[in-house]
């Protein structure tokens, strides 16, 4: 098993916000976490990296066997876990390949690995740029200064293709995206896929799903996963709605 | 050379050593350079040395740095055999060099040197022996007594320090650099001045290093006057990379005629106590004014970055920039204060200070300030003080990069602003090479922009060519 989760609470400021989450995931597999506003999707994939905002206050996380809580954020995102934001910040004055350079030099260093010469390193660049569609030169200019919102989240794909994860968590890539950008996110991923690592999407809708094929749908409803099925839940979810799920509580 | 004993500075001590050494140390003097020199003793005889009580000075406390012995050569010191200290190593940046040790010209044999296209340059103690009507008419002129006690002490001692002097029309084709080294058996007190001209659409490029070589106490009170004449250019460049018990008080008068224009960067990577005072007037329309300021300081580290910009005359536009990071116990003080006088129409004047404070007891005070007496002008100012952010930690944290290496990208991304300001290619890699350094902890004092310091046991050379300018 890659990640297990068990029976996770987590709180801000004392408020909780995950209350008990179950959560098994296999390499090989995609899972999407579907719900509403305000459940907890995003707390979840930042309780995973480890952002110190939230306070762990019961259950555990396993990581490779490895317990999360031990780890530190950067030791969690060299063991493999990638993290696309909803929101991704902007920092300028780091370019993206002073970025992606330094991240990737310091995975290599935490792998016992020499870091990659520069030309080298350039190549690899290029290659993922092709691999998710990127022609301008996005590269050369500061973290996400001035990006789209499409441009932001085409970014986020590059950094995963770049740093070739093992549990890619993607927060609501989808959000705000046109139908061409949501094509480019989702062949990204898919073109990723391998058997050796795993992907979990959450999503408000099922849109993205059309395009990138979920083996698990879980939906979270107030801290809980309330409901697990197949690919076709998340159908009889866009159909029937999320009062649905209310009315089955 | 006799031996020597330190003592406590004193505006006592020093009015004292006026009237003994006047005679003597001011015999060189063009009349008018001499009756300043008077005004501005009886000037500083009556303000005496800043203290806290005093607006300007409210931030920054001397009275540590004044309380300290040191010696006051009057003269060259024996350690000016021109046979110390340095050789050019910008890579590709080909500058002529110049140096100053402890504020003496050094002169190897040629102590001024006048170039084919009319450039002078060289010891302004010479250049008053030589051109004593060109130094008369501007030496003393801009700097201002009665704004500043200190300029008023150098006006009255100061007898050496750099001349350049640049005709109308003539644009210098090699950036000079110009070197200041302090380097004394003792800890020691000075003085030194320097003049620059340009005349009419002249063009310079001037790089000014302020250095120790070891880690002996130090005070200097160094005033810089420059001139641009209609139309001129200046690109000027402030490098300060002093050692912990270094106080220095560093003044540059700038005056703009009609159509000049200035670029200045002030970039200060190390010292103990540092105060500029920046003075940019405007003396005719349409000026052009950028000023920047990059600081990186910890320890018990203070910089006062004080800028006075003077629209005195219409269509003039001033901007300044000033960017810190003050980490563990450092301090410092932005001081921006812009004048827009009755009769200076559409003017444009900005200014921003931005700083990082990465410790709790890392100290800023940030004081921009515009003082307006004209309705049809566009001003602006801003200030902000915070730490590093921390989204952005955590979203570089989270594609692996440790801690320190995501602490050291952000806060070279908030330097680099100001380091992407430097027009000189070579001149920029450099600088952004020793400001990483800086971050990184890894800058050594002696390191800078032309100081081979690698085997600081082996006294380097000066190897001066004046002729290359």
């Amino acid at each position: 098993m890659l990640l297990k989760i068990t029976n996770l609470h987590a709180a801000i400021n004392g408020k909780e916000i995950l209350k008990g989450i179950n959560l098994d995931v296999n390499k090989g597999e995609v899972h999407a976490i579907m719900g509403p506003n305000g459940t907890g999707k995003s707390t979840l994939a930042a309780v995973i990296a480890g952002r110190d905002l939230f306070d762990v206050t019961q259950g555990e996380i396993l990581y490779k066997r490895k317990n999360l809580m031990n780890l530190s954020v950067e030791e969690r995102a060299r063991e493999g876990i990638f993290i696309g934001f909803q929101y991704p910040v902007e920092i300028p004055g780091v370019s993206i390949t002073n970025f992606m350079r330094t991240a990737v030099n310091e995975i290599r260093a935490y792998k016992g690995l020499d870091p990659l010469p520069a030309g080298e390193f350039l190549k690899m660049m290029e290659k993922k740029k092709k691999l998710v569609e990127i022609t301008s030169d996005l590269t050369n200019r500061s973290v996400n200064e001035g990006f789209s919102g499409g441009e932001k989240k085409r970014n986020e794909i590059f950094q995963m293709a770049m740093l070739e994860p093992t549990l890619a968590i993607l927060d609501e890539t989808d959000s705000g995206l046109d139908i061409d950008a949501l094509r480019v996110v989702a062949n990204g991923v898919n073109k990723l896929r391998t058997p050796e690592n795993a992907f979990v999407v959450i999503t408000h809708y099922q849109r993205l799903l059309e395009y990138i094929i979920p083996d698990f749908v879980h939906i979270l409803y107030e801290g809980r996963i309330v409901k697990s099925g197949g690919k076709e839940l998340a159908i009889e979810l866009e159909e029937k709605g999320y009062d649905w799920i209310k009315q089955q509580l | 050379m006799d031996s020597v004993t330190p003592y406590r500075i004193t505006p006592e001590r020093l009015l004292d050593l006026f009237e003994k050494n006047r005679s003597e140390l001011f015999a060189n003097d063009p009349p008018d350079v001499h009756a300043r020199r008077e005004k501005a003793l009886e000037s500083f005889q009556k303000k005496g040395f800043p203290d806290k009580k005093l607006e300007d000075w409210r931030n920054t406390d001397l009275s540590e740095s004044l309380n300290r012995e040191y010696d006051y050569p009057l003269h060259r010191t024996e350690e000016d055999d021109q046979h110390k200290v340095f050789r050019c190593n910008i890579p590709h940046l080909d500058t002529a060099v110049i140096g100053q040790l402890n504020g003496w010209f050094v002169s190897k044999d040629v102590p001024l040197i006048e170039l084919g296209n009319g450039i002078i340059i060289g010891s302004l103690a010479e250049a008053m022996n030589k051109y004593p009507g060109l130094v008369e008419k501007h030496l003393g002129n801009y700097a201002s007594v009665e704004q500043s006690s200190f300029t008023a002490l150098n006006t009255a001692f100061a007898t050496d320090g750099t001349f350049i002097y640049i005709p109308d029309g003539v644009k210098s084709d090699k950036p000079v650099q110009l070197v200041n080294v302090i380097q004394h058996r003792e800890n020691i007190f000075i003085q030194s001045r320097n003049l620059i001209v340009l005349g009419k659409n002249a063009q310079l490029t001037v790089v000014h290093c302020d250095d120790s070589y070891d880690h002996q106490p130090s005070f200097s009170n160094v005033v810089t006057e420059i001139v641009l004449d209609e139309g001129a250019f200046l690109d000027h460049y402030k490098l300060q990379n002093l050692n912990n018990d270094s106080t220095l008080i560093s003044s540059t008068w700038f005056h703009l005629g009609k159509n000049a224009s200035l670029e200045s960067h002030f970039i200060t990577l190390n010292g103990g106590m540092l105060r500029n005072n920046t003075f940019v007037k405007f003396n005719g329309s349409f000026g052009n004014a950028n000023v920047y300021g990059l600081y990186l300081m910890d320890r018990q580290q203070h910089i006062d970055n004080n800028i006075f910009v003077d629209h005195a005359s219409p269509d003039c536009m001033s901007n300044e920039l000033f960017k810190g990071v003050l980490d563990e116990h450092a301090s410092g003080v932005f001081n921006g204060h812009v004048l827009v006088e009755r009769d200076a129409q559409r003017t444009n004047a900005y200014q921003n200070n931005r700083n990082i404070l990465l410790t709790d007891s890392a100290k800023i005070n940030s004081k921009p300030f515009l003082e307006i007496y004209n309705d049809d002008v566009k001003c602006s100012h801003g200030s902000s003080t915070g730490q590093l952010d921390p989204q952005a930690m955590f979203y570089l944290q989270q594609r692996g990069i440790g801690e320190e290496n995501a602490r050291m990208l952000l806060m070279y991304a908030f330097a680099d602003e100001i380091v992407n300001k430097i027009a000189i290619e070579p001149l920029q890699h450099r600088i952004e090479d020793m400001v990483k350094k800086r971050l990184q902890g890894e800058l050594q004092i002696c390191e800078q922009c032309v100081l081979h310091c690698s085997t600081p046991e082996h006294p380097a050379e000066f190897k001066i060519d004046v002729s290359k300018i």
